[in-house]
């Protein structure tokens, strides 16, 4: 398909608030070249047993919709105000203050009104009111309320991936309305006529069949890592070798397969491999639990709940003790907040305890993994490692809280810990767009596409607006940030925005300061470049 | 059109009520019937809507976690933020929704040329909407006087604190005044902020006309418009010992503000007004954030249809054998 054209960023940066004069409920839904994603191919559709595989576009007339899809859509509703207090109570309780508005990423970077999350809640609050509320079936548009015809279900899809639930206008709202929430049950519901899109599909297809996003098969997997440890090898003389699937190792690894499979995330598994082969830890990599991160997510509660089967399953096959998760957003909100309601009680895995401190992770008592910053920033405050920070002067560093580790778990000091332990220069980004308040990669949630690539520099737009304040004042060329996700999308993010800002893991930078024992000396960092005080002695 | 709409719809109740007091004299209608209709209305509603919301299972373990997780002991939890025990809740909605925490955070967002956003503090709205609802609370208190005998002793602690600027006779209440301002500029900032007119439905007009009718009508009451004070506690009290009767001379304007608060009361359990009670039972804010340190049951839970191991290794096991990887079945 033909790649659309992302306009230049000083024409991208003319954004105009203001709204139109009609209202809302009157416009219809304009799909704009480069801000949708291509519809999902049924086989995709298929792979998971979602409804409704069939071909189809986005921008066509007509759907190909199920006759009774209404029904299937207000059942479905119906269905979820039972199952959820969160949804029906954020239909009901919304005063339209619009503190939320301007803090959703889109909207600051679109001015789309329907980008405001109050406007994207009351997309589906309106539908809400019609067929559920007694004053909605009453008053009509007088209460807020409008029947769903298939214009108003062109506009969820269109609005509703166009969110990247990353919860940032929660925090701001006086009574915690998660739109997240919100669009998650709405692509639920779009999801019962079939309705995803490639980007997301393909992934979860993938997931299910091989374990992973990316559908790598078991021996490339394998083969992919053993690639990056000759890079390894060729750095610091060090060889490592990795075990696959190895019954009785002490804890399993749970990684986002994107890390293993292209730049920079690369980096950020060598630095994983390097720091457990340093400690001496007894780990295992699974390829049939070869990832962390979790599309079903995107489609709905059932299908996140089938793709992270793998997780405890494998674990207990293999023995393990405990997990450890690797640096990914989508995996931590998943494994901190519903893993262990859907799977467990893990009453076959112990409370995890790091061999090599001896530290007790209290906060981990239930669930059994650990996420990776905790467990390193412990090794650090312990002293188990001996650290050069001085290999990583080349870089000055900022931090990017991403999302779900931030509003989805507050993990904020430990990455934080790490950083100022192995870099000498790190500089935060303005206080207004970082911890809670941090802001949204743009692509997050299944939209880190090609064909959305205009959305995603809108909605991107904040984020790399405070990498350029830094940028500008602090000298500042590498982005740090623990999702996988963010390595993804936030490298163009700024080539087009911050060109000369880079992006990286937290492991990346831990491994280039790490000084392993019987290392060769050391003239590169990860990626090949030069360390600081070694391009003069090349030279000679 | 929602403004004019709801606008009109506030003069034409009030129009209702003279038409109704002054020319047919349903004086029992508005003075008895209606307002135990409508506190029937509201208890039943506000009942109803909150068992319904109860009624829904908080499935998962969701709380917007705002400052840091309980982690390694060497790391400040931020308990307030994110709590991870019930103290900790207790604390956050307590910050919530006496003191509108989240507001208090609110930020402005705004785009400068170079292209840069500029992140500016924006405290109005959390004053206006901490003002109006302070007030509101404060006046109700105060109105209890109306319904007790002997009048409880923290009403005239609170009515004195109100009228401590002693202005005049009857004394200037405080709160009068700012509920009046903080209505106004809820309604100004809804008219003239173009992305708040935006989202603006004629339902979030109305209640603002409606409250503002009855805080003026009650100012009108209280301060220019005479009513006969001994009067009205003879109703109050006749309605709530419920041996209900109404007396001679009280005058129009009262059953004008009767009126409008008996529509508030009835029109409460409808509207968005109850997020007074669905703010107390918001997952994002009402829940520890202790999901890995304890199990979250689900009470819906079922089991889904998984791809099992055995069934990936089926798939795979030629490959797996080949790259050396361990099997269950050889
Ligand atoms: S901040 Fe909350 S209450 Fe206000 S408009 Fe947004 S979602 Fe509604
Ligand atoms: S969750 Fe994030 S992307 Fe979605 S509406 Fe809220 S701020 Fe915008």
């Amino acid at each position: 398909m033909a790649k659309v054209e992302v306009p230049k960023p000083d024409e991208l940066s003319k954004i105009d608030y203001t709204p139109p004069k009609r209202g809302w409920m009157d416009t219809t839904v304009e799909f704009k070249p480069g801000t949708w994603c291509y519809g999902t191919r049924p086989k995709y559709v298929e792979a998971v047993d979602l409804p409704n595989p069939r071909e189809w576009k986005p921008t066509d007339e007509d759907w190909k919709l199920p006759e009774n899809w209404r029904e299937i859509i207000l059942e479905g509703i119906d269905d979820r105000l039972r199952k959820y207090r969160s949804f029906r109570l954020f239909m009901d309780i919304c005063v339209r203050c619009g503190a939320c508005a301007d803090k959703c990423h889109f909207f600051v970077g679109s001015g789309d009104p329907k980008n405001m999350p109050v406007l994207r809640a009351e997309l589906l609050r309106s539908v809400y009111r019609k067929y559920f509320t007694a004053s909605g079936k009453h008053l009509g548009r007088l209460a807020g309320a409008r029947e769903l015809t298939y214009n108003v279900l062109k506009e969820w899809w269109y609005y509703f991936f166009q969110c990247t639930e990353c919860r940032r206008c929660s925090a701001f709202c006086p009574y915690g309305i998660d739109t997240a929430e919100i669009t998650l049950m709405g692509r639920e519901l779009i999801n019962l006529l079939g309705c995803n899109t490639d980007w997301i599909m393909g992934p979860v297809s993938n997931s299910y069949r091989t374990g992973n996003h990316l559908g790598l098969e078991p021996h490339t997997v394998k083969s992919n890592i053993e690639f990056l440890l000759d890079d390894v090898e060729t750095i610091t003389g060090i060889k490592i070798e990795p075990t696959f699937n190895r019954k009785g190792a002490e804890i399993l690894l749970v990684n986002p397969s994107g890390d293993i499979f292209g730049d920079p995330g690369n980096y950020t598994a060598m630095g994983i491999l390097m720091l457990f082969h340093e400690i001496g830890l007894d780990y295992t990599w699974s390829t049939y639990a070869s990832e962390g991160g979790n599309f079903g997510f995107f489609t709905s509660n059932e299908t996140a709940k089938r793709l992270y089967y793998k997780v405890y399953s494998e674990a207990k096959r293999l023995k393990v003790k405990w997990i450890i998760g690797g640096e990914c957003g989508h995996q931590w909100r998943l494994f901190h907040q519903y893993l262990d309601t859907w799977h467990g009680p893990a009453d076959f895995l112990e409370e995890p305890v790091s061999p090599t401190t001896g530290t007790k992770f209290e906060n981990a008592k239930s669930t059994k993994a650990v996420h990776i910053a905790e467990f390193t920033a412990d090794l650090i405050r312990h002293g188990k490692l001996k650290l050069d920070p001085s290999r990583n002067d080349h870089l000055k560093v900022t931090w990017h809280d991403s999302c779900n580790t931030a509003r989805g778990m507050g993990i904020f000091e430990e990455p934080r810990y790490i950083i100022k332990n192995v870099c000498n220069y790190f500089y935060e980004m303005p206080e207004n767009t970082i911890r809670e308040k941090t802001f949204c990669c743009g692509s997050g949630s299944g939209l880190n596409a090609g064909e959305n690539m205009e959305l995603r520099m809108r909605g991107g737009f904040p984020r790399a607006n405070a990498v350029k304040y830094v940028h500008e004042k602090y000298g500042v060329n590498m982005l740090a940030a623990m999702c996988a996700i963010d390595r993804a999308a936030l490298p163009p993010l700024m080539d087009y925005w911050v060109p000369g800002v880079r992006v990286c893991g937290l492991h990346e930078l831990v491994a280039n300061a790490l000084v392993m024992k019987g290392e060769k000396e050391r003239t590169t960092d990860l990626r090949g470049d030069p360390l600081p005080g070694k391009e003069a002695k090349e030279d000679v | 059109m929602g403004i004019l709409f709801s606008f009109f719809a506030v003069i034409i109740l009030v129009l209702f009520v003279f038409v109704g007091v002054k020319v047919v004299k349903l004086q029992f209608l508005f003075g008895i019937i209606i307002p135990y209709a409508a506190v029937v209305t509201f208890i039943v509603g506000v009942i109803y809507r909150v068992v319904k919301w109860g009624h829904s299972p908080v499935p998962f373990r969701i709380p917007t976690t705002c400052g840091q997780q309980k982690s390694l002991p060497w790391i400040k939890q931020n308990k307030l933020e994110n709590p991870s025990s019930t103290l900790g809740v207790i604390g956050r909605m307590a910050i919530e929704i006496l003191l509108f925490r989240s507001l208090f955070r609110n930020i402005k967002t705004e785009l400068r040329d170079g292209p840069k956003l500029a992140y500016g503090s924006d405290k109005w709205l959390w004053l206006a909407a901490l003002a109006f609802h302070w007030s509101f609370l404060t006046i109700l208190v105060r109105h209890l006087r109306l319904f007790t005998v002997p009048i409880l002793p923290f009403i005239p602690l609170i009515e004195g604190i109100d009228g401590f600027l002693q202005i005049g006779v009857p004394r200037l209440y405080m709160t009068d005044i700012v509920i009046l301002i903080a209505v106004a500029y809820l309604f100004l900032r809804r008219v003239y902020i173009p992305q708040v007119r935006y989202i603006s439905l004629p339902a979030d007009y109305f209640p603002l006309f409606l409250i503002f009718g009855v805080a003026l009508s009650g100012v009108l009451m209280r301060y220019f418009v005479k009513v006969d004070v001994v009067a009205v506690k003879e109703l109050t009290m006749g309605l709530v010992s419920f041996n209900p009767n109404i007396p001679e001379g009280i005058g129009i304007i009262f059953y004008i503000h009767l009126f409008l608060i008996s529509t508030l009361f009835a029109y409460f359990p409808f509207s968005k007004l109850v997020h007074m009670g669905g703010v107390f039972l918001s997952p994002t804010r009402n829940l520890s954030n202790n999901s890995r340190i304890v199990r979250h049951i689900n009470p819906w839970n079922y089991p889904v249809k998984a791809r099992t191991y055995e069934e990936y290794e089926d798939e795979f096991r030629e490959k797996m054998k080949k790259a050396g990887i361990p099997v269950e079945k050889e």
